[in-house]
């Protein structure tokens, strides 16, 4: 279903561009912290393929095994909340979500993520209109958030310019290459 | 206009011609220059992993960086092995001095400190988000991910954003057996664990000019359990004592401007705080000692980076002292450095511990995390002096964390279940 509607979406769009993203839901709700997504017991490797095999473990067990790629977290407040780890947007980037829309997102958490590269919106009306193993389509350039079983759009939080610049280059590493005239 | 700890402290690190902007007033992105830059095992490995995709092939100053093998080691097995063998080599590479070996090292925020490496005034970027622990000596100590200390590693500077300030207020007289973790957990029970999300917190008040160090670091420390990015305190004696033999170069001591504006004051009257304790799964679940019931432990775990400095293990010595640790419970006591481990071995808390049936350790992370050294089992109960109890926080997903103060942590020990001291101590 998800795929089809996906297909369909994207056919009506005509584009292949990779800032349309689409995918099934995955929801979760507040403070979903890092030890959550990925466990410290697994900390001692750090591929976003190893990682993957155990992302969301302990309180969802189905998820690393039935995630699909371009699936989409949808979440409450606070979202990776707790330890600094890199490893959990890394995880989560790793099981082929793309895009993670939250109410909002804990500080090292968004940080990370931009600084990997994994689309990360902040939306609380997506976040309520939004259930779980419905499909939505992201926009990323445009920031919209739609919900293809609803056929409802939402508007995500703009990013300050620096940022664009960060996430327009593909993370902080390309971005910090390029200043410094080796990119 | 009057400005915070924190916007003082950024206004003196502030890289001006920085793609950012330079502007240092609240929600305004800046570049700020780094004094220290940290990362352990756990996040190091990733760092340098990006470091080498930069394309420079130093750090931008070897003093200034800090690497610390702390949460898998002792090496807990072969992958933290090869972790640890990364941060090694990558520190000899670099020529850093302040990578600290197994039998010489410490918890990253305990050691940092006690070696005289931050101090007030610093910007310091760790990748552990419990770097908000040198905010107790007026520093600005932030956690930030792997690749970010990447980058301030290549380049000496990183971008923030400026955080609003919240101001929590401490008056009042201590109870007996409170201490700097109760005010923290009561703190985080009152504006939640996204109550500070993305601001810093300042500590002040009558309350806080009592409280020692030790108390201030644990304070400190968990203001990232309000989701702040910094937990600040002003300067005072107690500071300077604590720096004068510490400190081998000058700092500058920074507190706000009377007419500095607050997103939030929080007024805590710490008379009516009783000894603390956060239920699962959050750092905000808290209650009173007196409104916990009977809630049997199969473990208890004192020290750590939270509450691993000689105070913290004195108190619970003072507890432990000519008892035993209840047969159903493993008892765990974990100092910050090997310098407060040997102070403990010297002036007999070693000894007390030992007899009454505690098992002492070398510094590590291992079980705040579940790492190593005290992991549990499905539906296990453990105390701790640390910072977090999420979900699987310590091992299985059953089991269970529950957060308190270290002479809390050595009464539950010997009771068998969680207690204050005054049901130990007469």
């Amino acid at each position: 279903m998800s795929d089809e509607m996906c297909l369909k979406a994207k056919r009506r769009a005509n584009y292949v561009r990779l800032e349309k993203l689409c995918g099934r839901v995955w929801k979760y709700g507040d403070n979903v912290n890092t030890d959550a997504i990925i466990p410290a017991r697994y900390l001692n490797v750090s591929t976003p393929e190893e990682l993957a095999a155990h992302c969301m473990e302990d309180i969802d067990s189905g998820f690393a095994s039935q995630v699909e790629a371009g699936d989409v977290i949808v979440s409450g407040a606070n979202f990776g909340c707790g330890s600094s780890r890199e490893h959990a947007p890394l995880a989560i980037k790793g099981a082929g979500i793309s895009c993670v829309v939250a109410v909002s997102f804990a500080r090292i958490f968004y940080r990370n993520a931009i600084n990997i590269g994994l689309p990360i919106l902040e939306c609380r009306k997506a976040v309520s209109g939004t259930e779980a193993g419905q499909t939505l389509e992201v926009d990323l350039t445009q920031g919209t958030i739609t919900n293809l079983d609803s056929g409802e759009t939402f508007q995500a939080e703009p990013y300050p310019s620096f940022l664009m610049g960060v996430i327009g280059a593909g993370g902080l590493i390309p971005y910090t290459r390029r200043r410094l005239g080796v990119g | 206009m009057g400005q915070t700890i924190a916007e003082k402290i950024l206004s003196a690190h502030v890289k001006r011609g920085a793609p950012t902007g330079g502007e240092v007033s609240p929600g305004k992105l800046v570049e700020v220059r780094v004094d220290m830059v940290l990362a352990n095992d756990i996040t190091a490995p990733i760092a340098i992993r990006e470091f080498s995709r930069i394309g420079v092939d130093r750090v931008f100053d070897p003093e200034k960086v800090a690497l610390v093998p702390d949460h898998f080691a002792p090496n807990k097995d072969m992958k933290a092995a090869e972790q640890c063998r990364q941060l090694r080599d990558f520190a000899r590479a670099q020529g850093i001095k302040n990578y600290f070996e197994v039998g010489r090292m410490g918890i990253e925020h305990v050691l940092l400190p006690e070696e005289g490496l931050v101090l007030p005034g610093d910007v310091v970027v760790g990748a552990d988000s419990h770097t908000c622990t040198y905010g107790a000596l007026g520093a600005f100590g932030t956690g930030m991910g792997s690749t970010d200390i990447a980058v301030a590693m290549a380049i000496g500077s990183i971008w923030m954003k400026v955080p609003e300030t919240i101001r929590v207020l401490y008056y009042g007289e201590l109870q007996p057996w409170v201490g700097g973790k109760d005010l923290i957990l009561y703190t985080i029970g009152t504006i939640g664990v996204d109550g500070a999300r993305y601001q810093a917190i300042e500590f002040a008040g009558p309350a806080i000019a009592d409280l020692p160090m030790s108390g201030r670091f644990t304070m400190a420390n968990m203001a990232i359990e309000a989701g702040a990015k910094a937990g600040l305190f002003a300067v005072d004696d107690a500071t300077r004592a604590y720096l004068e033999p510490r400190a081998g170069r000058p700092y500058t001591a920074y507190d706000a401007d009377p007419d500095a504006t607050y997103t939030r004051i929080v007024e805590v009257d710490v008379s009516e705080i009783e000894p603390q304790v956060a239920f699962p799964h959050l750092p905000s679940n808290v209650r009173p000692i007196s409104q916990v019931g009977e809630v049997c432990i199969d473990q208890s775990v004192i020290g750590l980076c939270t509450n691993g400095r000689w105070d913290d293990l004195a108190l619970a010595a003072e507890v432990l002292r000519g008892r035993q640790v209840h047969p159903n419970v493993r008892c765990i006591v974990i100092p910050g450095t090997q310098g407060i481990y040997l102070r403990a071995v010297r002036e007999g808390l070693a000894e007390v511990f030992v007899e009454a049936g505690a098992a002492l350790s070398t510094p590590t992370c291992g079980p705040c995390l579940g790492g190593h050294m005290g992991v549990l089992a499905a539906g296990e109960r453990c105390v701790s002096t640390t910072n977090r109890n999420f979900v699987g926080r310590m091992g299985h997903p059953t089991s269970e964390v529950y957060l308190a103060n270290p002479a809390v942590a050595a009464a539950s020990a010997v009771l068998g279940r969680i207690a204050g001291p005054e049901e130990v101590i007469d």
